[in-house]
């Protein structure tokens, strides 16, 4: 079944026609409208403050935000120039220099996003990380980047100081809401209402290939990866937030990922503000009628949220959202994992729209494939590559594209559009196996209909896609490791109706522990703590022997097949019991 | 407070509060708008509630609103603890 807007909507949209914009394309365009290559800077966080201020905006709003427990703050363009140009006078202060990692380990505090443009105008990377991580995945992370500077709350301080010792490279902890906090020895405040402003800061001089962000990802082996963005991704996310978000001068926006994953910064941060548009974030965890409420009482109009939250609406029903005023609304987008197409069914009945279901990887930095307004949208598809991504159903053996329509093979990438990373941090070997025969391969296996439609079948390595996250098994297998009464574990996706996978963990006990209700929820909890709460397995199965290969590598994919119901496949290597 | 309202803020407490942060919390206290507990977390709430209580709470009952706050959880607990499994 489509789902089309009337040709009259399709006027209004910023991506024109589809087809038209695809034929004519050139990335060039977007760079001249944003200046680059006519002596205007590069850098991002200049685009992002000082550049609409200087277009009228500065006494626009950029941000409204709203605190879990009723603190309300606004922010103009002008004070999001000021406040980054104070936060960066800051951090030169204390000696960061250019190309140091910074890290933002903070809730969704304004700091985090002035910060955030801070940061890019000294010329650091800024490397957010979801201040749920625990010890254990903020360590590998600080560890492997060689973090100098860790920008975090009062509420996650403790979490940091235990693991201080260990991060080496740290210097310093600054703690935005210090106030009454006795601070040790390397760990300074910083009150940005207290700290005397900046008018002006000399902005780093970027060029496209300058790093800006660094992003860590997982993937099947080993521990993530430093997924290395450049200022020039602000092209390719200034144009995709204009033409799949469809983003407006009056519009108000909201997206609801946390900047410590790729979607927050590309979209909660640097596209809507390239296009100088106001946006709004709510600091507060997830509950139907306080997100109906927000979007009600600040008027949205745009929203970009993920299948997960929307499978969670679903759960609350209609009459939560017709108890709101919400025909604020006019364009709808979703990411993270397949949208299913009752969840779009459903948004045309509760919201009048349908979501548009968009996709892209933390390695892209800007959506690669989506659904357009004003195309017409196919409930369960993935949609068509933005206009100036080739992309492409791979044969997995040879990786040449497949020609005929419903064939599942690999979604490729031509490289080469302005936010691909430039690489894996100190990782150039992990980088090199994304690649073949001139493709950037994505692990995602989709289709491709006669018209054209991209459609997700699943992932081809064994990376577990939870809540619109993704998380790599070892991470896990290796925190059950240290759990005293584990011996051996596996980690595999189950399928799950809201978050479409969940952790699921296979362990094989020491001699002398017992399973039982208890120790499940002791191991639960303590990789929860150890990680994170996306990382905790929400099923433990203890086993007598996990499935090897003959040279005693655990096989991963019987275990994951059984939890699919799919069929295990070849088990002639196995190793027999 | 009865042992119910009691078991169940200590484990919140213990289990979700780091060290170190004295934020106030009762048995009205919102957890998952307030961001002690997520939706991930929440199962191994969930989890804890029905060893203890030797219980099943439906997983179409487990709203992040029915596990907002402690008085709402002991609702919750009362609710279904009669149903043992």
């Amino acid at each position: 079944m489509y789902v089309a807007e009337t040709i009259e909507e399709k006027a209004h949209w910023n991506i024109g026609s589809y087809e038209q914009a695809q034929r004519e394309f050139r990335w060039e365009a977007a760079a001249k409208e944003l200046g680059f290559g006519t002596g205007e800077p590069v850098n991002i966080g200049w685009h992002l403050s000082d550049r609409l201020c200087r277009l009228g905006l500065a006494r626009k709003t950029a941000l409204l935000w709203e605190g879990g427990d009723g603190r309300e703050r606004t922010y103009t363009f002008d004070d999001l120039r000021v406040l980054s140009n104070t936060f960066a006078s800051h951090f030169w202060r204390l000696g960061v220099l250019p190309g140091e990692r910074v890290c933002l380990f903070l809730d969704r505090v304004p700091e985090l996003y002035i910060g955030f443009v801070g940061l890019l105008k000294l010329g650091a990377v800024v490397q957010p990380l979801f201040s749920a991580f625990g010890e254990e995945s903020l360590l590998t992370r600080l560890a492997d980047a060689g973090t100098s500077v860790l920008v975090t709350q009062k509420k996650h301080l403790p979490k940091v100081r235990r693991i201080r010792e260990k991060a080496a490279h740290l210097r310093h902890v600054v703690v935005v809401d210090a106030a009454g906090l006795a601070l040790r020895e390397g760990e300074t405040p910083l009150d940005l209402d207290a700290e005397p402003s900046s008018a002006g800061f000399p902005d780093f001089p970027a060029t496209p290939e300058t790093p800006s962000v660094l992003h860590y990802t997982s993937g099947t082996t080993g521990q993530p990866k430093g997924a290395q963005h450049v200022h020039g991704s602000l092209v390719a996310q200034y144009l995709t937030a204009k033409w799949v978000l469809d983003l407006k001068g009056d519009d108000v926006y909201w997206c609801n990922a946390d900047p410590g994953w790729v979607t927050g910064t590309s979209y909660g941060i640097i596209g809507p503000w390239s296009n100088g548009v106001t946006q709004v974030v709510l600091d507060a965890g997830f509950s139907a009628r306080l997100w109906y409420d927000f979007m009600a009482r600040r008027r949205v109009s745009v929203w970009y949220s993920a299948p997960t939250a929307i499978r969670l609406l679903m759960r609350e029903g209609l009459d939560a959202v017709r108890e709101h005023d919400l025909t604020s609304l006019r364009h709808l987008a979703s990411v993270g994992e397949p949208l299913n197409p009752e969840a779009v069914h459903w948004s045309r009945e509760a919201f009048g729209l349908p979501f548009h279901d968009t996709y892209w990887q933390t390695e892209t930095g800007c959506i690669v494939i989506s659904n357009y307004p004003g195309m017409p949208v196919k409930p369960g598809s993935m949609g068509k590559p933005f206009p100036g991504i080739t992309a492409a159903v791979l044969d997995p053996g040879t990786h040449e594209p497949v020609a005929e329509p419903g064939r599942v093979g690999v979604i490729g990438l031509r490289p080469g559009w302005p936010s691909m990373i430039r690489g894996y941090w100190r990782n150039p070997e992990g980088y090199a196996k994304k690649f073949g025969n001139g493709w950037y391969l994505t692990g995602d296996r989709a289709t491709r209909d006669a018209d054209g439609y991209f459609w997700f079948v699943g992932r081809d390595d064994d990376v577990i896609n939870t809540g619109g996250h993704l998380v790599g098994p070892f991470e896990i297998e290796s925190a059950l490791l240290e759990h005293p009464a584990v011996a051996e574990s596996a980690a595999v996706a189950r399928p799950d109706p809201v978050n479409m996978e969940v952790v699921k963990a296979f362990v094989t006990l020491k001699p002398g522990f017992a399973p039982g209700p208890d120790l499940e929820l002791e191991i639960m909890n303590f990789v929860r703590k150890r990680l994170s709460p996306l990382a905790m397995p929400q099923e433990i199965a203890f086993v007598e022997t996990l499935p090897r290969t003959r040279s005693g590598k655990i096989v991963r994919r019987v275990l994951r097949a059984q939890e699919f119901g799919e069929p295990v496949g070849d088990l002639s290597t196995l190793m027999e019991d | 407070m009865d042992d119910l309202h009691k078991t169940i803020l200590d484990y919140v407490r213990r289990e979700y509060i780091e060290e170190g942060d004295d934020r106030p919390l009762g048995v009205t206290t919102p957890l998952i708008t307030g961001g002690i507990v997520d939706s991930f977390s929440m199962v191994s709430l969930k989890r804890f509630l029905e060893k203890k209580y030797t219980m099943k709470i439906p997983d179409a009952e487990a709203t992040p609103e029915a596990f907002n706050t402690v008085e709402s959880i002991a609702k919750l607990v009362e609710r279904f603890g009669a149903v043992k499994v």
